[in-house]
């Protein structure tokens, strides 16, 4: 190791402090926040019926881990979010090959794509329970419909903004279309792939969460939607703690696959 | 002996919504098998046009062009044709960037990658098979690009300002280098520059063409008389200035 100058060493100890700052700070928001929530359910400045509390939370899932009903719910949401990502993401890179090998197809459909994407697609929740009823199958779908018009046009984007002379090179080589693409434009296009991957998980978690709000007997959105209704708060806010959590899991998993991307190349 | 490369009155425009832009006009010519000619012209006349009609990567509108006396098919295997830019592909290594040419012709066999790895250790660049593309310098980037080209085993090679990139010290030793491996494999070569000196010192013809649409100038023999024959002398030699003035002086007299 090279030896570190003092200004180095001065710098690196500074912004140290400041990490170190902004974390503890972060984190003391958040415990300060929970003790004045608690506290003010529990001397009744707040409605605790209304507003609940963090420890009811946490005791509310306590006794769902007991009786092993939230592993259900959680479950559930998981295994719907992670199809309907898993789906979007196949789908929208098979769509995008499509319409980059044809320039006819592509240019035909382009408003047909813009309009389905500006479309609020939790408005499509409702058509697609009452088209395909109310299964598992078809929250899926609607996690799916929320993500893929636009992962499809932000794909097909990058595919397109590829370097032409990079295309060039491959027929110089007298290659063919067909190696422009697999040896050009979707390996360059894995950053994009990626970046696109961490933007649809989050959307597939709101699909799913929609379409169990209308149609679902399992799951977190249902637990939402069925404890608003009987006025069961520490049920609703204990689901969307989780759902948080889960949203941020799922996040981090990605980030992991770029990371791992990253070392390779 | 039949030309490795025949030119027969070739025409080209490209058009577009905002209308045609001649691009060449009644070229012809034609290259003995392994002379090396250069070809220099006023930026945007349609030097890469040339270029990549000969590739066959677009078809002339009018003309006909030759290899080696046959009628030039889309893609030929027989040209090799080297881009202004590398393009060495971040997510490959040197050495898989070198075989792209291989892979994409289904030739990747043994031998091909036996001699991959002979040229690489040829050219300086064993030490760097295995790292990505980034770690190199211009001129080795140049120099993988070229290896890439060459193990297609071209007859004709292509080069469209291949040093272009470079700055100007590197340019110069690069050109050099890279000329004297094109002469010694004894390939035809089509060299497009700007530099006037790069042409005079590595070519046997100097194509001189005019503003667009481009036609012939003039072709200007190059010829010294010189116990070793390479670039350094060459620039060295008294003739240098007298080819370099009479080019530049066709290149700018149709003002
Ligand atoms: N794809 C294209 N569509 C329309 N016009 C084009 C196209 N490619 C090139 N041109 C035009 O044709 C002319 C010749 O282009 P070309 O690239 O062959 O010139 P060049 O001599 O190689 O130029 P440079 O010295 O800049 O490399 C230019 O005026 C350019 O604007
Ligand atoms: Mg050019």
């Amino acid at each position: 190791m090279n030896k570190i100058s003092h200004g180095q060493e001065l710098f690196l100890s500074r912004l140290r402090r400041h990490r170190i700052f902004v974390c503890t700070a972060r984190v003391l928001i958040l415990i300060l926040f929970l003790i004045l929530w608690e506290a003010c359910a529990n001397t009744g400045i707040i409605d605790s019926f209304i507003f609940s509390s963090p420890s009811r939370i946490v005791l509310c899932f306590w006794e769902m881990v007991l009786d092993g009903s939230i592993f259900l719910h959680i479950g559930i949401t998981l295994y719907e979010t992670i199809a309907s990502f898993l789906l979007v993401t196949l789908l929208s890179i098979l769509s995008a090959v499509l319409l980059w090998c044809s320039r006819k197809l592509s240019e035909i459909l382009e408003p047909y794509l813009v309009v389905l994407n500006s479309l609020p697609q939790s408005a499509l929740a409702p058509l697609l329970i009452v088209w395909l009823g109310a299964t598992p199958v078809t929250i899926i779908v609607a996690g799916m419909s929320v993500a893929i018009f636009g992962s499809i046009m932000n794909l097909y984007t990058s595919f397109i903004t590829v370097d032409q002379e990079k295309i060039k090179l491959i027929y110089t080589l007298h290659g063919t279309r067909r190696h422009a693409l697999f040896k050009v434009v979707l390996p360059s296009s894995i950053p994009a792939v990626i970046s696109n991957m961490k933007v649809n998980i989050g959307l597939c978690l709101v699909g799913v969460v929609i379409g169990e709000f209308l149609a679902a007997r399992n799951g977190l959105g249902y637990l939402i939607i069925y404890s608003s209704q009987v006025f069961k708060m520490n049920w609703l806010l204990m689901s969307i703690v989780l759902l948080c959590i889960m949203a941020m899991a799922l996040y981090a998993v990605i980030g992991v696959v770029e990371k791992l991307y990253m070392k390779r190349f | 002996m039949k030309p490795s490369l025949e030119l027969n009155d070739i025409s080209y425009s490209y058009h577009t919504l905002d209308g045609e832009t001649h691009a060449l006009s009644n070229i012809s010519f034609s290259l003995a098998p392994g002379e090396f000619t250069a070809v220099v012209g006023p930026s945007g006349c349609g030097k890469s046009t040339l270029l990549s009609l000969i590739a066959g990567l677009m078809k002339p509108e009018s003309g006909q062009i030759y290899l080696n006396g046959e009628p030039l098919t889309e893609n030929s295997s027989k040209i090799g044709y080297m881009l202004q830019h590398d393009h060495l592909f971040e997510w490959r290594t040197v050495y898989r960037n070198v075989l792209l040419g291989a892979e994409i012709n289904k030739t990747l066999t043994p031998e091909i990658k036996e001699k991959a790895n002979v040229l690489l250790e040829q050219y300086g660049l064993k030490r760097f098979a295995r790292s990505k593309p980034s770690e190199l310098s211009g001129g080795m980037r140049q120099r993988a690009a070229l290896i890439r080209t060459l193990l297609l085993e071209p007859e004709l090679l292509l080069l469209d300002e291949p040093f272009s990139a470079l700055d100007y010290q590197t340019r110069l030793t690069v050109s050099d280098d890279i000329g004297q491996i094109i002469r010694r494999s004894g390939k035809t070569a089509l060299l497009v520059t700007h530099d006037l000196s790069e042409a005079v010192s590595l070519s046997d013809r100097v194509i001189v063409l005019t503003r667009r649409p481009a036609s012939i100038a003039r072709i200007v023999p190059v010829t010294f008389d010189l116990d070793k024959d390479t670039p350094l002398n060459r620039r060295n030699a008294p003739e240098f200035k007298t080819y370099f003035n009479e080019i530049w002086k066709e290149l700018n007299h149709d003002e």
